[in-house]
């Protein structure tokens, strides 16, 4: 086909061919800039022609402009737990999906176990890994209620949560697994005291402490229906034997995952392009029972189209995982053709329980924001 | 010929990195004794030219600056705009912009600021969709309470 945009010696105009819709792309281009073309051995277009004078020698403004943007944008929940959210996100780019997800994994701050005073060990998994083991229990507390706690900080009711565990498995008793649900919350602040190392200090002198709660963490409203406690109350921390003893106290503050991944509120989040699956020709009878068997997870139905024919036709283009069974063998690229929409992204997010899911993402919007205006504040 | 001169536009802002992130975050104080991060923003560009420059962030990586070349390349006045990061163990981006006449840090702002607001319509969308989807399961909810408790006799007579 010659579409040649602007040839001056026939002063040619693409818009003159009968089959090109007026102010849009041709289709061949409109396929190229909105899907992703899953080939037998790789994908091609997938890169997203974002540059807004991308067709304009066709006379066509590939900006979207934020009223389009407003218009076109639709988000729909497809499933919502208490643990997790799937929703789909149309009208979007590949890049602000991406930012989304970059910050949910590694910028929403959550509360985790940061530092474990251990007074007493005897058991067999060492210190550093039971201190490690301590930092990834996920806790059951909104962090939007905390400060963050820097080093020159006094470590205090708003900026710290104090955990105690004290666990001990007598001799002639069978060995004991302690399960994070061992965990208490001392809502006054840390009971432990400092060692002082001065040997002529008076002893009318206030011992140190670790923590200085002005008041306890129970009076705040939050709390005092749900006490503070780890989500999920089986994790499995360590397992004593017989005379073992562990006595210890974990203070929890507020970070992010990108310091240490126990700060990470997701367990992951992660999201898809929307598969489009298309017959390019008709399948019928025999093939279409064989394109029909090839998809493990279902995507093709048979109908029937009377007098005993029968046809295969796209049941749930939503559920293929790109497994590329059905253009595997001779010819069948020609029939079938897998794409993936640009634009329309599915989102799962999985929290690990400090907040739920719905809130995550706002929460992550949210932080896009403040990201920008810090960017914008530094170039004013 | 024309004489292009590099200058260095350092913008100190010092400033709490954990604060500026999180202002919904009240109980610290301004002026603590926090240990102050330098941030810098810098201006690398011409006397002469300003629609053409890059601006090289700290403490950012491919989150925002993606985000930014985005709603840069969707503006009708840039020509031409990237972002590169020098170095992985570093934390700054070089965004690079070159504008058909404007300046380029004006654009920039723009460009932001449009982030800016698709990030909020993105979020207004999507607390009403949760709401809907919210009050969609409990109306489906109680349609199939009263199902249960009416339903027995009605689905033997089908």
């Amino acid at each position: 086909m010659a579409e040649g945009a602007g040839e001056e010696k026939k002063k040619f105009s693409i818009w003159d061919l009968p089959d090109v819709p007026m102010g849009q792309l041709p289709p061949h281009l409109e396929l190229q800039r909105s899907r992703v073309s899953c080939n037998k051995d790789a994908p091609i277009h997938t890169e997203s022609i974002q540059y807004s004078g991308a067709y304009a020698s066709m006379g066509i403004d590939n900006s979207s402009r934020l009223d389009l943007f407003s218009n076109n944008f639709r988000v729909e929940v497809v499933r919502l737990n208490e643990d997790d959210i799937e929703f789909d996100m149309i009208g979007i780019d590949a890049a602000i999906a991406n930012s989304f997800r970059r910050i949910l994994i590694a910028e929403l701050p959550t509360m985790a176990i940061e530092k474990v005073l251990i007074a007493n060990n005897t058991s067999i998994i060492q210190d550093e890994v039971l201190a490690h083991r301590l930092g990834l229990v996920p806790i059951r507390v909104d962090p939007r209620l905390f400060d963050y706690l820097s080093e020159n900080d006094q470590p205090n009711e708003k900026n710290t949560i104090v955990f105690k565990l004290h666990v001990q498995c007598k001799r002639g008793s069978p060995r004991i697994t302690v399960k994070s649900d061992a965990l208490k919350w001392l809502p006054n602040g840390s009971e432990l005291v400092k060692e002082t190392r001065n040997a002529t200090s008076d002893s009318s002198s206030k011992p140190e402490i670790y923590t200085y709660f002005g008041c306890s963490q129970e009076t705040v409203p939050e709390f005092v229906k749900n006490p503070i406690i780890p989500k999920y109350p089986d994790i499995i921390i360590a397992k004593l034997g017989p005379g073992q003893e562990i006595e210890l106290e974990a203070h929890a503050v507020k970070g992010i995952g990108k310091t240490h991944a126990k700060w990470s509120p997701v367990a992951t989040a992660w999201y898809r392009m929307l598969p489009e699956v298309v017959l390019l020709e008709d399948i019928e009878d025999d093939l279409a029972e064989e394109l029909k068997s090839k998809c493990p997870v279902n995507v093709f139905d048979i109908e029937d189209l009377g007098k005993g024919r029968r046809r295969a036709t796209v049941a749930r283009p939503r559920a293929c995982t790109l497994c590329r069974e059905c253009i595997r063998g001779d010819d069948w690229e020609k029939r079938v053709a897998l794409r993936r929409v640009k634009d329309h992204f599915i989102f799962t997010i999985e929290s690990t329980g400090a907040l739920p899911p719905e809130v995550l993402f706002t929460e992550a919007v949210k932080i896009l924001e403040d990201k920008c205006e810090r960017v914008i504040t530094e170039l004013s | 010929g024309r004489y292009n001169l590099i200058f260095y536009l350092k913008i100190c802002f010092p400033n709490d990195y954990w604060i500026q992130f999180h202002p919904f975050n009240s109980f610290v104080s301004w002026f603590g004794d926090l240990e102050i991060g330098l941030k810098e923003t810098m201006e690398h560009g011409s006397f002469t030219d300003n629609s053409a420059a890059t601006f090289s962030l700290t403490d950012e990586d491919h989150t925002i600056a993606n985000a930014i070349r985005f709603t840069l390349n969707q503006d009708q006045m840039v020509t031409f705009c990237g972002y590169s990061i020098p170095h992985p163990s570093e934390a700054r981006v070089n965004i690079r912009v070159q504008t058909t006449g404007d300046p380029a840090r004006e654009v920039l702002k723009d460009a932001c600021q449009n982030l800016m607001l698709m990030c909020r319509h993105v979020r207004c969308t999507f607390d009403k969709a949760v709401e809907d989807f919210k009050a969609s399961n409990a109306v489906k909810a109680m349609k199939i309470d009263s199902q249960d408790s009416s339903g027995d006799d009605s689905e033997e007579s089908e």
